[in-house]
């Protein structure tokens, strides 16, 4: 197996090649079977290096392929290792990326860039691999660097409209920022440790006290990576604006694999954060506010897909939270299943879009449930695995998230779970506008209205029962399981640094955390069925009055305005203050009053040139006059 | 030959640089102030006759004929630059109707 792993990014990177030559040559089947299946054959060798991986606790798989950059003391491979967490990534990506692809077969079908889109997902997919096959920082962050290209291409897919080009180059700067952080962290890392190497780093990390402040410094730079790639607070306004790319981007790029591969990171470097707690307390926090400020502003939001997306931003903060709190298993297990009903949910609800001609405002859609049964079936699925409702996937994973939260501090406690009722809340409430009451489009929409074809209901379907069952990898022993996620992932995590609980969960107290987290799950469930469903009630027009709070939050908190206003407007009164002042005036005016100069004083001697040769001769003969004074004077001088 | 020179010594040297001094200058006068472009040629050729008689008389008082050998070339570059000079004069006069050097002012800036 060892052998074939240098095809898992290599075949996404020939697909990227066939189908960005061949984009307007090849026909749209041929590049949608190349892009799809390129995918899946990554899928079955990444199965065969799972397995691989797994049959062995200790078996890892390190494999150096050349020399890549040799300055000094530096030496830095092109290598690539394989353990347990990134056997787990490469199944994602993978998996996941193949049913994105076929899907995208089906949603982008009457595209004129069918295979532009095609080729970017490749490349998407390549990069991806790359960040979380390589060996070490600088080849992770290649991948990290390539996966924001293609989210800024995808994002931007449909250039022509300037709203979606903007939304693109927000992201791109937005990630760009967070990119510096983890850049100064490698190269704090390369000093701190002498090498880049992940593996060899945790090795010398051992023996570093804990709390050193270089180490802490390296773990926050590398959590302000984190915050760009994985939109935390403050970074994280870039995600809501990506869903103007194209459906299956969102849930593949923005929900699925990218923007997980900052938890992914942290994951790997757990080593650096254990030794500095104070960093671990600001990821928490950070990812608890980011869980719930981006949960208020989805309870707002009539958008389909800015529901989703906030609600994105909300789980990853809830994968923050739980890095933060030492559950590194807990946050990783999140990844997983949010990758499983996050990715049907965008994909859902592209399939409800595609359905509607292209309306994303829930508040025209309506009644959905007998048009798109496969869609409603499946989208239900997903909503009630991400609102944390028993036996799906999501309860498992944030019930884990908010058990060690529990351990470490009861407000964070608290919170979580009042977040984790809005998740619940707004998702059904998404689900209620959009699939329960009468359509509420017009009726060209409404005579439009169709189920999506096979190649898209198929992804929907397998990822539901992936959401159902995907729990299941990491049942607590309370309730009668193995906890085979953790036990698999034990390699991964220091354990030597994790801190012991203040107090340890008892089964009784972990029992009643779950039915405190169903129950809220299910009231908030309640409230939205009777507003929404039993009631009626449709989120108010634009043009209409809102509450105070419900203005904030529809408004997103004005996070967007507030930026503008502390940053870019100072910057650009800055620029401008340097474009009209210190360029124009100053180097300008120094370098055109250099020329000025001879210009003016040669407006007046060009007098002299009279065109007069009388005038000619005469100065002719003053110099010579003058040069005779002068060299008789120097003679007498001379004999002097 | 002799009583030439005899007879060029009979006059001191001091009379024909004075002579010349006062030829020069009424050719350098000439050209200067006349506007007529064949005047200031004759003025021009003044100024070389006047530096002629120097040279022959410095030639004559120090027996040295060198002098005499420059009269001769002065001379011969005289007549070369009035056939140059007045070739150019006739062409002036047929473009301008006017051999005035005033008129020629055309070239500049």
């Amino acid at each position: 197996m060892d052998k074939l792993i240098w095809l898992i990014p290599i075949l996404p990177l020939a697909g990227f090649i066939i189908n960005g030559l061949g984009r307007n040559k090849l026909p749209k089947g041929l590049i949608g079977s190349i892009g799809t299946l390129l995918v899946l054959a990554s899928f079955a060798i990444s199965v065969g290096v799972f397995f691989e991986v797994k049959a062995n606790y200790q078996h890892h798989i390190a494999i150096k392929y050349f020399d890549w950059i040799l300055a000094g003391p530096v030496r830095i491979p092109f290598e690539f290792y394989i353990d347990q967490l990134s056997a787990i990534m490469l199944l994602i990506i993978t998996g996941v990326g193949t049913l994105i692809h076929l899907y995208s077969i089906g949603y982008m079908h009457d595209d004129e860039g069918f295979g532009k889109f095609f080729a970017y997902l490749n490349l998407f997919i390549f990069f991806m691999l790359l960040l979380v096959m390589g060996a070490n920082y600088v080849i992770m962050f290649i991948g990290w660097e390539g996966v924001g290209l293609c989210s800024y291409l995808l994002i931007g897919f449909w250039y022509s409209n300037p709203s979606y080009a903007d939304a693109a180059k927000k992201a791109f700067v937005m990630n760009r920022i967070g990119d510096l952080g983890f850049l100064i962290a490698i190269f704090l890392i390369l000093n701190l440790f002498g090498t880049v190497n992940i593996q060899e780093m945790i090795k010398k990390a051992q023996l570093i006290h804990p709390g050193y402040w270089a180490v802490g410094l390296a773990a926050g730079l590398l959590f302000i990576g984190a915050t760009g790639k994985s939109a935390q607070i403050p970074l994280f306004t870039w995600l809501p604006d990506a869903m103007a790319g194209p459906t299956p981007v969102s849930a593949l790029i923005h929900a699925a694999t990218m923007v997980t591969a900052g938890i992914y990171m942290i994951t790997r470097s757990n080593v650096l954060f254990l030794l500095s707690p104070v960093v671990m307390n600001i990821v928490a926090i950070i990812g608890l506010a980011t869980a719930l400020f981006a949960a208020l502003i989805a309870l707002t939001q009539t958008d389909i897909k800015k529901v989703l997306a906030y609600s994105t931003v909300s789980q990853l903060g809830y994968m923050f939270l739980g890095l933060g709190v030492g559950a590194f298993t807990g946050g990783f297990f999140h990844v997983i299943t949010h990758a499983f009903f996050k990715a049907l949910l965008f994909l859902g609800a592209g399939s409800v879009i595609h359905a509607v001609s292209g309306e994303q405002d829930m508040r025209n859609m309506g009644g959905l449930r007998k048009k798109l049964p496969i869609t409603f079936w499946t989208m239900l699925i997903g909503t009630i695995a991400i609102a944390g409702i028993p036996p799906f996937a999501g309860f498992f994973s944030k019930d884990e998230i908010l058990a060690h939260t529990y351990e470490h501090s009861k407000i964070m406690y608290a919170i979580g779970v009042i977040t984790a009722m809005f998740t619940s809340f707004y998702m059904f409430r998404m689900l209620f506008l959009t699939f329960y009451g009468k359509f509420r489009g017009t009726s060209e929409q409404e005579h439009h209205l169709h189920e999506s074809p096979a190649t898209m209901t198929l992804p929907l379907i397998v990822l539901a029962v992936l959401s159902v069952v995907g729990g299941l990898i990491n049942v607590p022993a309370v309730l009668g399981g193995h906890e085979e996620l953790g036990e698999f992932l034990k390699p991964i995590i220091n354990n030597k640094f994790l801190s012991e609980p203040k107090e340890a969960l008892t089964p009784a107290i972990e029992v009643t955390l779950m039915c405190i987290s169903v129950a809220a799950a299910f009231i908030a469930l309640a409230y939205a069925y009777v507003k929404y469903n039993k009631n009626g009630h449709v989120p108010v027009r634009d043009d209409e009055e809102r509450g105070l709070l419900a203005t904030l939050s529809y408004n997103k908190f004005y996070v967007d305005e507030l930026y503008d206003l502390i940053i870019r407007r100072p910057l650009d009164w800055l620029s401008d203050f340097f474009y009209k002042v210190i360029e124009k005036l100053g180097i300008d005016g120094l370098v055109n009053g250099i020329g000025a100069g001879p210009v003016e004083a040669s407006k007046g001697l060009r007098l002299l040139q009279t065109g007069n040769v009388g005038f000619y001769i005469f100065m002719m003969v003053v110099g010579i006059v003058a040069i005779l004074l002068y060299s008789l004077g120097l003679m007498d001088k001379l004999h002097v | 030959m002799e009583s030439f020179f005899n007879a060029v010594k009979t006059v001191p040297l001091n009379h024909y640089i004075l002579l010349s001094s006062v030829l020069f200058c009424i050719g350098v006068t000439g050209v200067l102030l006349r506007r007529n472009a064949i005047v200031i040629f004759m003025s021009v050729e003044l100024m070389l006759n006047a530096v002629n008689l120097l040279l022959t008389v410095f030639s004559v008082y120090r027996g040295d004929a060198s002098g005499q050998v420059f009269v001769f070339f002065i001379m011969a570059l005289a007549a070369a630059e009035v056939a140059v000079g007045l070739a150019i004069i006739v062409m002036i006069y047929r473009n301008t109707s006017s051999i005035d050097v005033n008129v020629l002012n055309r070239l500049k800036w």
